[in-house]
C-alpha cells in the first residue's frame, strides 16, 4: 500500500507518482489531503488497483479510466468519469456537474447532490454498460443525450417540495434508461421521452444495484426500495431521423 | 425524389458502341441504368392481341434483344463511375441544358432547392465542400521568384527540407556545459515530425469506408506522414499504422479508450470543422454496421449522434482541463491538437487555444468538405481559410506566443501552389481532405451522404467499398503526395529558400492581385508590382 500526501501537491506531481507506482506492480493507494488536485485515476488501466481519496478531489476524477476502484471520503468536483471505460467511484458526498460524461463503462456512485448535465451521451457496447447512481437530486440536463446505460436517482433526503431532477430531463436522449425514484413532472421532461413504470426486468437489475448502494452508504434497503420508482425511456431511437430531405 | 424537379444531369449512351456487357446496370449505387425491357413489352402486346404471326415475333427479338441500357436521368448525380468503367466508351453524361429564364438573383439551384423543400418540408443535407462562387484569396495570391541579384536553387541538384515538426516549440533554449561540450537543458515538448510538411484530413471510419481509411493510413507511413482518424475510432487493421496517425477526440467521445489515446502519435480534440462549424454529426443507424460498431464501441445500428459542442466545454478553461487530461492519459508523450473551424473571431479563439496548453492549432476554412452537413451551413457559414490563417498567425506573433503552437491548415487546398500559399501566411503544414478522395477516385458529386458511392470511399456497402482497392488507393495517395512535395521543392528553389522553415509566415513572397485594399492588410501581403 502506498499513501501520499498530496498536501500541496501539484496534480502532475502526483499522478506521475501513482502512475510510477503502478508501474512498479503497486495496487493500493491512499491519498491523504487531497484538495482539488485534477485528473486522479485519469487514464489508468488496470482492474485491480485501487484508490481511497482522503479529501475534495478535482475536476476529471477517473477520466478515461478503465479498470480501477476508487473510493472518496469527501465531495467530488466537475467532470468525474469523463469517458470512463470501466472500473468503480464511490463518492462519500456530492458531485459537481458533467458527470460520466459520454462513459462506455464501470460504475459511479455519489451519495449526494450533483449538479448540471450529467451522465450526458452515456453509451453502452456489448457487455459494456455504464451505470451511475446518485442518491440526492440532479440539475438540469440530466442525461441529455443519452445512448445507453442506466442513470439511477434516488433523491433521498430532499426537503419538501425540492425537485428530484432540473429541467430537460433526457433531452436528446436515444438509447438506455434513467430509473427515477419519484415522479417528475412532465413539463420537465425532454420531448423524445416518456416515463413508464418499471417491470420484472427493470427491478432484477435496480435491485442488487440499491443494495449496493445502500451498503456503501449504510442505508436501509427497504427504505430506498420503497418508494415509487419510474423509468425513462426515449420513445424513438431515431430522434433525428426525419428532419432531412433525403 | 421528382415532383416539379427537372433532371440536374443528361446521361447518354451510344447504342453504336454498347455492347451491352451490363456493367453500368450492375454498377450504379443510384440506379440510374437500366436495360430497357420495352422489347419483352411489345412482344408480349403481339400476343395479347392475337397476332400470333411468329415470323413478327422473332423479327423484334431480332431487333432489341439484349435490351438496351437506357438511363433514369433523375437518378444520376453525375459520379463519373459508369462514364470512367464502361469498356466501349460508350457512356457520357451532360449538365442537363433545360433553360430557365436567365434571373440573376434567382439562379437555377435556388429553384430546385425550393422545390425539393417544398416536397419534403426537411432540411437539404450535403456533402463534400462549399462549391458557391465566393471569391478565392488562394487564386488571387501569387509566389515570388529569384532573379539576378538573388540566386535560386535547383532542388535536383542541392538538398531541400521538407521535413516539419508538429508541436509546440519553448519560448528560449537553455544550455548547459557538459563534458562533451554544450548540452540542451530545456526540456522540449512532444513533437511528431512530417517528412513534408502535410497530412491528411481527419475523416472518420463510418463517413468513408475502412478500404480509404487503409489506404489513407498506408500512404501515411509510405510518406512518413500523418492520417487522421476523424471522430470514429481506430480500426485493428489500422494498427500497424499507428505511428503515422493522430486519433480524434470529439463530443460523441466515439471508440475512445486509454488504448485509443496512446496508440495514436498525436490526439486531436475536434471542436469544429469548416464544412459545418457550430453543427454536431449525426452517423446514421444505416450505416453502423458490425465493424463499424466495432470501432466506434456503439450496438449495430444505433444512430452515432455527435453533439454540437463538446458538453463539458464551455470556456477555455474547460478546453484547457481536457487538454490536460489528455495529456495525463498519455503521460505527456504525446502532442495535443486542436481542430476548429475558421469564424470570425477565429484569432482570438486560436489564442485561447494555445495558452489553453495545445501543441497544435488545425483551422478548417469554410471550403472544407464532410461526409453531411446541412447545405445552408456549408455554403454560409466560416470564412476563407486564406483570412483566417493569416488572422491566427498575426495574433499569436502580436502575443509572443507563436513558437507555442504549431499550425495546420486546410479547406480547400487543392494544389501544391496553394500548400506553398498557405505556408507563406503562416501555416506550419496543411491537412488535404478532399485531394486525398479525388486522388482515389472521388468525383465532388457531394453525395457522400446517400452512403451510396460508387467509389467505395463514402459508403459502408460491402459491394461498393469492395470498389476501393486499398492497396492502389494508397499508391495514388503516395503519389500525389510525391508530386506535390517535388512541387513544394520546386517553389522553394525559385524562392533561393532550402527549407520549407524559410518559407513559414514570409508573407513578403506574396503578392495580391486584383485584392481590395482591407484583403491585402488582413492577408499582411503587398500588391503586386509593389517591390520589397
Ligand atoms: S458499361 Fe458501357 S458497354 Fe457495358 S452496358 Fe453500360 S454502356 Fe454498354
Ligand atoms: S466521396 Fe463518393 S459520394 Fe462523396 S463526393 Fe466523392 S464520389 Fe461523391
Amino acid at each position: 500500500m502506498l499513501r501520499i500526501d498530496a498536501g500541496g501537491l501539484h496534480y502532475r506531481l502526483l499522478n506521475q507518482q501513482i502512475r510510477d507506482a503502478v508501474r512498479n506492480g503497486e495496487t493500493e493507494f491512499v491519498l491523504d489531503n487531497v484538495n482539488g488536485q485534477r485528473y486522479i485515476g485519469t487514464g489508468l488501466e488496470s482492474a485491480n488497483i485501487r484508490i481511497t481519496i482522503n479529501g475534495v478531489p478535482g475536476n476529471d476524477l477517473a477520466a478515461f479510466m478503465s479498470g480501477p476502484e476508487i473510493t472518496v471520503w469527501g465531495n467530488a468536483q466537475d467532470g468525474v468519469g469523463n469517458t470512463m471505460n470501466a472500473g468503480k467511484v464511490v463518492v462519500h458526498g456530492a458531485a459537481g456537474d458533467v458527470l460520466g460524461y459520454g462513459m462506455r463503462g464501470g460504475k459511479l456512485f455519489i451519495r449526494g447532490n450533483v449538479g448540471y448535465r450529467v451522465g450526458i451521451h452515456m453509451k453502452e457496447y456489448r457487455d459494456m454498460m455504464p451505470v451511475l447512481v446518485v442518491g440526492g437530486t440532479a440539475g438540469a440536463f440530466f442525461g441529455e443525450y443519452m445512448a445507453g446505460g442506466r442513470l439511477v436517482l434516488l433523491g433521498l433526503d430532499r426537503p419538501d417540495g425540492a425537485p428530484l431532477a432540473g429541467d430537460y430531463l433526457g433531452t436528446g436522449m436515444h438509447g438506455g434508461v434513467i430509473y427515477l425514484r419519484g415522479r417528475p413532472d412532465e413539463s420537465t421532461l425532454g420531448k423524445e421521452v416518456k416515463l413508464f413504470d418499471l417491470d420484472e426486468s427493470d427491478w432484477a437489475f435496480l435491485e442488487p444495484l440499491l443494495e449496493e448502494f445502500c451498503r456503501y452508504y449504510g442505508r436501509e434497503f427497504a427504505e430506498v426500495r420503497g418508494a415509487d420508482f419510474c423509468k425513462l425511456i426515449p420513445v424513438s431511437h431515431r430522434p433525428y431521423g426525419r428532419l432531412y430531405t433525403p | 425524389m421528382r415532383g416539379y424537379l427537372p433532371p440536374e444531369y443528361l446521361v447518354h449512351i451510344d447504342h453504336g458502341k454498347c455492347r451491352r456487357c451490363g456493367n453500368c446496370v450492375r454498377n450504379c449505387a443510384f440506379g440510374a441504368l437500366q436495360f430497357e425491357h420495352g422489347a419483352w413489352q411489345q412482344i408480349m402486346r403481339i400476343f395479347q392481341h392475337g397476332q400470333d404471326d411468329l415470323q413478327q415475333v422473332f423479327d423484334k427479338i431480332k431487333e432489341n434483344v439484349p435490351d438496351r441500357v437506357v438511363a433514369d436521368h433523375h437518378k444520376c448525380v453525375q459520379c463519373h463511375y459508369c462514364v470512367t468503367h464502361c469498356p466501349e466508351g460508350a457512356i457520357s453524361v451532360q449538365p442537363n441544358p433545360l433553360a430557365y429564364r436567365g434571373n440573376y438573383h434567382w439562379q437555377p439551384h435556388h429553384l430546385k432547392n425550393i422545390w425539393l423543400q417544398a416536397e419534403t418540408g426537411g432540411k437539404l443535407l450535403t456533402g463534400a465542400g462549399n462549391d458557391k462562387t465566393y471569391f478565392s484569396y488562394f487564386d488571387h495570391m501569387v509566389l515570388d521568384a529569384c532573379q539576378v541579384t538573388n540566386p535560386s536553387i535547383d532542388p535536383l541538384r542541392e538538398p531541400m527540407e521538407l521535413r516539419t515538426y508538429l508541436g509546440s516549440r519553448p519560448d528560449a533554449l537553455e544550455f548547459e556545459s557538459g563534458p562533451d561540450g554544450p548540452v540542451l537543458k530545456t526540456k522540449l515538448a512532444p513533437a511528431v515530425r512530417l517528412e513534408t510538411p502535410l497530412v491528411f484530413a481527419g475523416m472518420s471510419y463510418g463517413a468513408v469506408s475502412l478500404n480509404a481509411h487503409k489506404a489513407l493510413a498506408m500512404a501515411a507511413k509510405a510518406c512518413g506522414i500523418l492520417m487522421n482518424t476523424g471522430e470514429g475510432g481506430l480500426h485493428t487493421d489500422l494498427y500497424p499504422y499507428a505511428d503515422w496517425i493522430m486519433v480524434q477526440v470529439a463530443s460523441g467521445r466515439f471508440g475512445i479508450d486509454p488504448d485509443y489515446l496512446r496508440r495514436g502519435v498525436a490526439v486531436e480534440i475536434k471542436i469544429g470543422q469548416g464544412a459545418k462549424p457550430g453543427i454536431g454529426g449525426h452517423l446514421p443507424g444505416e450505416k453502423v454496421d458490425e465493424e463499424v460498431s466495432r470501432t466506434r464501441m456503439i450496438p449495430v445500428g444505433s444512430d452515432a449522434l455527435s453533439p454540437a459542442p463538446h458538453h463539458d466545454i464551455y470556456s477555455i478553461e474547460d478546453l484547457s482541463q481536457l487538454i490536460y487530461a489528455l495529456k495525463e492519459a498519455t503521460e505527456y508523450t504525446k502532442p495535443v491538437a486542436v481542430k476548429i473551424a475558421a469564424v470570425h473571431n477565429v484569432a482570438a479563439i486560436a489564442s485561447g487555444i494555445a495558452r489553453a496548453g495545445a501543441d497544435i492549432i488545425t483551422i478548417d476554412g469554410f471550403r472544407g468538405g464532410t461526409g453531411a452537413t446541412p447545405l445552408i451551413i456549408r455554403d454560409h457559414v466560416g470564412i476563407p481559410i486564406e483570412m483566417a490563417l493569416a488572422a491566427v498567425d498575426d495574433r499569436l506573433r502580436q502575443e509572443g506566443i507563436r513558437n507555442r503552437v504549431s499550425l495546420v491548415a486546410s479547406g480547400g487546398i487543392r494544389h501544391s501552389g496553394d500548400v506553398a500559399k498557405a505556408i507563406a501566411l503562416g501555416a506550419d503544414a496543411v491537412a488535404i481532405g478532399t485531394a486525398a478522395l479525388i486522388a482515389m477516385g472521388c468525383r465532388l458529386c457531394q453525395k457522400c451522404y446517400t452512403g451510396n458511392c460508387n467509389w467505395g470511399i463514402a459508403t459502408q456497402k460491402p459491394e461498393l467499398t469492395a470498389r476501393l482497392d486499398p492497396e492502389r488507393a494508397a499508391e495514388r495517395l503516395v503519389n500525389l503526395i510525391r508530386g506535390w512535395s517535388l512541387e513544394l521543392k520546386e517553389i522553394l528553389g525559385a524562392l533561393g529558400l532550402n527549407a520549407v522553415e524559410s518559407l513559414r509566415g514570409s508573407r513578403l513572397r506574396l503578392r495580391g492581385i486584383g485584392l481590395s485594399e482591407s484583403d491585402l492588410r488582413v492577408l499582411g501581403i503587398k500588391n503586386a508590382g509593389v517591390g520589397a
